[in-house]
């Protein structure tokens, strides 16, 4: 029974590291605008799919992914620009339909460039599973929770040390007095979009070793990690890291020891509960101080 | 007037050509034999009706420059349903009423199909389905057949292999998409048949990452000798790299779902030893030189391949079976009169297609048995035939 218990510890915390990731791009977005982005599962597509694509014509393996996170967070710069500040004066709204549009359109573009086919990726360190406990564990999995560790401790230097990041916190705080203390909440809204779409490709690049990619694969992943950013209160970093690891871990402890039949509603019957109980999510929503 | 066979063009003419179609009454010999076709050749089911065009156009092609079916040519209407089956009872109308086909091929999903049975029957036309559904044979309709083998077949195929190993005990796992689910309900229908015991049932969701948590379920269930996952798309070969992650070691069985070269990539060393059922077309050069299906498959696979630079399918076998069956039919039948051509349809023994040999009757208008099924198993990355 323990060495089951791990087992389904291993693989919730994995999967949960990566909703946690795709739930950290949907609560920057969030903080500088206040618009959900429908369109970050896309950047986690889109990093699988580049990463993936460019090893296949024979580039190592780091240099890919460097590559593809580049292209993610440009895709992401391009998006705000052309779309979203175009529309900045439209309210809410609109612009949460906008990166609805703008989700189906990469989704679109994606499949007449890479194909409607499967891919994989070379996992970073080898596949011969590591035996901890009566568990076994991909060398894949260590480095998701490494590299999840790793970006937290990034994003709390970033916004709590550095000007921009600085910056985009008093953005989110408020938005008028931010503008009055001379802070370019244009830069900070078009930056938002380049950090959230990196950190999506960096979640893309991360699972498809484990769970493949395709074009399509931003759907799902989107959705799960909106729910974990709802889950721990959307715009709230510790929140969207909470809220991902206990949705991972929900569904893997569900499945496991209640019913797979059932793991996905019981992952969504516990974010209904918590939204009854708490509108905000469970660390509340939108809360500004620091990391 | 000189209709071009390239359906594309087809659908955008297909308001003029239904406008101007001729008030024709009773065919000459000289007319071409109208042949009707609706298939999901865009939207989620292209991967269906894409190869399937692809086949039809080329086969018509083919007869028609070595001089027709019985001195007639054929003449083609393609729709696309776009995999909408409101879409494809309009289409089935249309081909009925303006371009008044002397028979159907299409339906390449089963709702697709559906929506066309109560046309067809009305109008008393003979209709061959592309679709793989057990409901649209089952019972028996007066005019219409199918060419895909079912999934209950599949089913079937996996235990009789599994009661030569002696194996038991079987542990499913299936996907919650609509072919998995199909699929684990037909294995559940016969499973009592062949001795076998379900021991376990776990469910993974279409887009799941990560399956060790059903799978350890599984390990920790006693006296599993099996474990068959109903499944398509990626999640079998996530199933499978997870299999031999937690080092599990019954054997493992993969549904006809995956019986292609991609799901062997992406599984990698994973694959070995995993067994699964796939139609002789996949594995065409594999094929014994005395096996029938053997000169069928491999001209179709050479030809598709040739022409479209894209691997063949099941799909697009699906559709040469289609429309060679209701050519072999019209050919005994020495007419396109629709009752006979039926009849001709129902009659058809010994027909050597890409699924199988088909011998239909008036109680299988599918007319396949078990043996188009191989058993395959993979070893050093690629197939080999068990059985």
């Amino acid at each position: 029974m323990g060495s089951q218990a791990l087992q389904f510890l291993a693989a919730g915390l994995t999967s949960g590291s990566i909703y946690a990731l795709v739930a950290l791009g949907f609560s920057i977005v969030f903080l500088a605008s206040r618009v959900i982005n429908f369109a970050q599962g896309e950047f986690v597509m889109i990093g699988g799919m580049a990463a993936s694509s460019l090893v296949s014509v024979g580039m190592p393996l780091a240099a890919a992914m460097a590559i593809a996170v580049a292209i993610a967070a440009a895709v992401g710069l391009v998006l705000e620009k052309l779309a979203i500040e175009r529309a900045s004066r439209a309210d809410v709204t609109t612009l949460v339909i906008i990166t609805i549009g703008a989700s189906m359109l990469l989704r679109g573009i994606a499949q007449i460039v890479w194909g409607k086919g499967i891919r994989s990726l070379p996992p970073i360190s080898g596949e011969q599973p590591i035996a901890i406990g009566g568990a076994t564990i991909l060398p894949q999995s260590l480095w998701v929770l490494g590299t999840t560790i790793a970006i937290v401790a990034a994003l709390s230097w970033f916004f709590g040390r550095t000007r921009l990041g600085r910056a985009m916190l008093a953005t989110a705080h408020n938005r008028l007095a931010a503008q009055l203390v001379g802070i370019d909440v244009k830069l900070v809204l078009f930056a938002s979009f380049g950090l959230a779409a990196a950190l999506g490709a960096v979640a893309g690049m991360l699972i498809a070793p484990i769970g493949f990619t395709s074009y399509d694969t931003g759907v799902m992943l989107g959705l799960k990690g909106f729910a974990a950013a709802i889950l721990g209160g959307i715009g709230n970093f510790h929140g969207a890291i909470f809220g991902g690891l206990l949705l991972g871990l929900l569904e893997s402890l569900g499945a496991g020891f209640v019913s797979s039949a059932y793991k996905d509603a019981i992952a969504f019957v516990v974010l209904l509960g918590v939204l009854f109980v708490r509108p905000d999510g469970i660390l509340g929503a939108l809360r500004s101080d620091r990391v | 007037m000189n209709f071009r066979l390239a359906a594309g063009k087809l659908v955008r003419a297909g308001a003029i050509a239904a406008a101007v179609a001729l008030p024709v009454t009773s065919w000459s010999a000289d007319e071409p034999l109208r042949v009707g076709a609706f298939l999901s050749v865009t939207g989620p089911a292209a991967f269906l009706g894409d190869p399937e065009q692809k086949t039809l156009e080329m086969l018509v092609e083919r007869i028609n420059a070595t001089g027709g079916v019985a001195g007639r040519k054929l003449q083609l209407f393609v729709y696309d349903d776009a995999g909408d089956a409101e879409k494809a009872r309009t289409f089935t109308k249309r081909l009925l009423e303006q371009d008044k086909v002397d028979f159907l091929v299409g339906g390449s999903t089963t709702g697709a199909t559906m929506a066309a049975i109560p046309l067809a029957e009305q109008s008393g036309t003979p209709f061959i389905s592309l679709a793989g559904a057990v409901g649209i044979v089952e019972p028996v309709r007066k005019w219409v057949f199918k060419t895909p083998h079912t999934d209950r077949m599949a089913c079937e195929r996996i235990f009789t292999d599994m009661r030569e190993r002696k194996l038991t005990k079987l542990a499913l796992i299936s996907g919650t998409g609509g072919f998995d689910k199909s699929m684990r309900a037909e294995c559940l229908k016969v499973v009592g048949k062949y001795g076998i015991e379900i021991v376990a049932d776990e469910s993974y969701g279409a887009a799941d990452t990560d399956m060790t948590a059903q799978l350890t379920k599984i390990k920790a269930t006693p006296g599993v000798q099996a474990v068959l996952n109903a499944g398509f798309g990626q999640g079998p070969a996530i199933v499978t790299r997870n299999y031999r992650q937690l080092g599990l070691t019954p054997a493992l069985y993969q549904s006809h779902g995956v019986a292609s070269k991609e799901f062997v990539r992406l599984s990698g060393d994973a694959a070995e030893g995993v067994r699964l059922p796939a139609p002789a077309l996949l594995v065409a050069e594999l094929l014994a030189d005395n096996d029938p299906q053997k000169p069928v498959v491999v001209a179709y696979k050479r030809d598709y391949e040739a022409r479209y630079k894209s691997e063949v399918s099941a799909f697009g076998g699906y559709a040469y079976d289609g429309l060679m069956l209701a050519v072999d039919a019209l050919r005994r039948a020495g007419s396109a009169d629709r009752a006979r051509l039926r009849d001709a349809l129902e009659g058809t023994r010994g027909y050597v297609g890409t699924s199988g040999v088909v011998n239909m009757s008036n109680t299988d208008h599918m007319g396949l048995d078990l043996s188009a099924f191989r058993i395959l198993e993979v070893r050093g990355g690629n197939w080999v035939i068990i059985r």
